[in-house]
């Protein structure tokens, strides 16, 4: 529904729609605590707008903090996002553009593959179109879902991505939780079963982060991979209008010419 | 030459002097323009079912001339196709807009194809003597089809992947050659570089050309039998003094204004897709397409392009994979045979009677639901669905010969009609 809304509109006017579509106001995460409501992850949105380049740009810079350790975006390069997020060739050169790459190269780790399958079962993925084959939403659940299960040792357990080789690299700045199971009963064959249903997160120990500054953290890094996914996306919008409008302009002139021919047909 | 000759109507149909008379004596330029354009004479009463045919030759257009801006920069091969995509896609300028276009064209192709096709259900225009006309039409169809496969094969996606190597093993169902004509196919022992570099080439050069030529085959077989109607009127049944048709009118200005109206009006809806919506939900371009192929890990469901679902469905309708594999094929194949199956007196479903329009709409409801039922996994209640609305589908067509004779048709007018 608020995709139908933000999209028409974008019909209206663009810059309308840039206000219109900054994130909405659904916090779901920090409820757990005090409220006894069982948290419903399955249908978190990352509501994230393409169009925001302050969060574009604050996401690009979570990328090369906490993600390009492992993964790569090797359809992007560095100046292009640097001209598309305006981020000043200074700034790039000296905070985002890892050592030793130039800043027309790929973004591309330096991890090398092997080191990754022997640490964690598998080599890093891409991550230059996840946001296409995945989608917004679920990088949102994925990043925020991470929790401690003593049942996988040193690794971390995701709701997301159940049994996901990927450490919770997030948990300095998010801390560690744990998730907490209610029993539901149910029935299997004439026989009285229970089910354990996740329920709601418990903190273990807190992170440097506050639950709402995680958030967006979250949000802004979910973005700037929404749009590494398909970057022309905010000039394909802006160009579409004009392509639009002028459509509806010929089709009323295309009209009006086939009105005048068709007035002696009878 | 004397310049009374050249100027004497009649004379190989050049009507002037100078460079233009001059080039119509050797190419009969005006000839051909009075005898398609401005002198043929189109029914009056045509509606909006009678657009699709020159959308779908404006989408040919569309598909050809964005194909070749893709396959300059496109590079076929198993480690290279993927790649090259998303070159063109962030790195070719305006590479995205020409991939869209030829991506949502393909999708949009088939609707226009689908409702142009729909239309002739709608008014018999499949019916004597157009069965040749109908003939070439399917071919086209069918053609549009192996294309529309094909291209969807080469960014190789997951998807595509996956697409490919079920839509080839349904050539291993055949008995006896099967086996053998699947890996042929291939050129390999699975979907592969190979596969891939074949593809390509009849993609963008055997399958065009085949199909140019089946468009210029289905529009000279048009304009010699003259178009149907709505009513399903013969307009040159009716004729005035000059020996033109009474309910007729030069298609040269009077449809390719109409046309020209049309064709803004789908355009605007085109570029709405192609600006905003590009991969339509999932319909048009599916989310495991971006991931590259991958032959260890299969898409949850594998499912084709929203254009061949509903056979799709009854392919997965029947346990046996052989029969299932022969139903869909007659399901495509039955269409050939709707001239020969339908025994009304009536062309129009307007002049029909309650069993014929009872018996489309029920083809109608089936072939969507059909269509939903293709893209959903293959269990239950998916799959009794998809048999319980087959019935529906094939008995559209081969019960035709009864329920058409027997069908309380209406008196058709002798002239065609308006409606609005």
């Amino acid at each position: 529904m608020a995709k139908i809304a933000s999209f028409v509109l974008i019909l209206l006017g663009a810059p309308l729609a840039l206000a219109a579509s900054e994130p909405a106001a659904t916090q779901p995460a920090a409820a757990g605590a005090e409220q006894p409501a069982p948290v419903r992850w399955e249908t978190w949105h990352a509501g994230n707008a393409v169009t925001d380049t302050a969060s574009l740009q604050r996401g690009a810079r979570n990328f090369m903090n906490y993600c390009i350790g492992c993964h790569s975006l090797k359809y992007m390069r560095y100046q292009r996002m640097a001209d598309d997020l305006q981020i000043p060739t200074s700034v790039l050169d000296a905070n985002l553009v890892a050592p030793g790459s130039s800043n027309l190269d790929y973004i591309e780790t330096s991890m090398p593959d092997a080191d990754m399958v022997n640490w964690f079962g598998k080599s890093a993925p891409d991550l230059s179109l996840i946001a296409r084959s995945r989608s917004a939403d679920y990088l949102y659940r994925f990043m925020k879902t991470f929790y401690s299960a003593p049942s996988r040792g040193t690794r971390s357990e995701n709701l997301a991505y159940p049994s996901t080789a990927m450490p919770a690299v997030l948990s300095d700045l998010e801390g560690v939780k744990a998730a907490v199971y209610r029993e539901v009963k149910g029935s299997s064959a004439g026989a009285a079963t229970t089910e354990s249903v996740f329920d709601h997160f418990e903190t273990i120990s807190p992170g440097n982060l506050t639950p709402e500054q995680f958030d967006g953290f979250v949000r802004d890094t979910v973005n700037f991979l929404d749009y590494v996914g398909d970057p022309a996306q905010v000039e394909r919008r802006s160009i579409g209008l004009w392509v639009v409008l002028f459509l509806l302009l010929l089709s009323a002139l295309a009209l009006m010419l086939k009105k005048e021919y068709w007035k002696d047909v009878h | 030459m004397a310049p009374e000759a050249a100027g004497k109507p009649g004379y190989r149909g050049a009507a002037r002097g100078g460079l233009w008379g001059w080039i119509n004596q050797r190419l009969p330029v005006d000839v051909f323009w009075r005898s398609q354009l401005s002198e043929y004479y189109a029914p009056k009463n045509f509606n909006v079912w009678y657009f699709f045919g020159s959308l779908a030759l404006l989408m040919l257009v569309m598909q050809l001339v964005t194909g070749i801006f893709l396959t300059m920069f496109y590079k076929a091969g198993a480690s290279t196709s993927f790649e090259s995509v998303e070159f063109i896609m962030r790195e070719v300028p305006y590479g995205w807009l020409i991939r869209y276009l030829h991506s949502t064209g393909a999708s949009a192709f088939f609707l226009v194809v689908y409702l142009h096709m729909y239309r002739a259900l709608l008014y018999g225009s499949y019916k004597a003597p157009r069965e040749l006309l109908w003939l070439f039409g399917m071919i086209i169809y069918l053609s549009l089809m192996a294309e529309a496969f094909l291209g969807y094969v080469l960014p190789w996606g997951n998807m595509s992947f996956w697409a490919a190597t079920v839509i080839v093993n349904l050539f291993g169902t055949i008995p006896g050659i099967g086996p053998g004509l699947v890996e042929w196919i291939r050129g390999d022992y699975g979907i592969a570089d190979a596969t891939l570099n074949r593809f390509f080439s009849l993609h963008v050069v055997a399958v065009p050309l085949v199909l140019l030529l089946l468009v210029a085959l289905h529009l000279v077989a048009l304009h010699e039998v003259g178009s149907n109607n709505p009513d399903g009127v013969e307009i040159k049944d009716k004729k005035d003094a000059r020996g033109r048709p009474l309910d007729g009118i030069p298609f040269h200005p009077y449809y390719t204004v109409k046309d020209i109206f049309a064709v803004c009006v789908f355009l605007t809806l085109f570029a709405i897709v192609v600006f905003f919506v590009p991969t339509f939900g999932d319909l048009f371009m599916e989310k495991a397409n971006f991931e590259p192929a991958n032959p260890l890990s299969t898409p949850d469901p594998i499912s084709p392009s929203w254009y061949f679902t509903p056979y799709y469905a009854i392919l997965r309708a029947v346990p046996d994979q052989r029969i299932g594999a022969l139903l869909m094929l007659i399901a495509v194949v039955s269409f050939f045979f709707l001239p020969w199956l339908d025994r009304s007196p009536v062309k129009s479903m307007r002049y029909r009677g309650w069993i014929s329009k009872s018996f489309l709409a029920a083809f109608t409801i089936s072939f969507l639901v059909l269509m939903y039922l293709g893209m959903q996994p293959a269990q239950e209640p998916y799959v009794t669905m998809a048999r319980i609305f087959a019935v529906p589908y094939f008995a559209y067509f081969w019960l035709m010969p009864f329920y058409s004779r027997i069908d309380p048709v209406k008196p058709v007018p002798e002239r065609v009609t308006f409606h609005g």
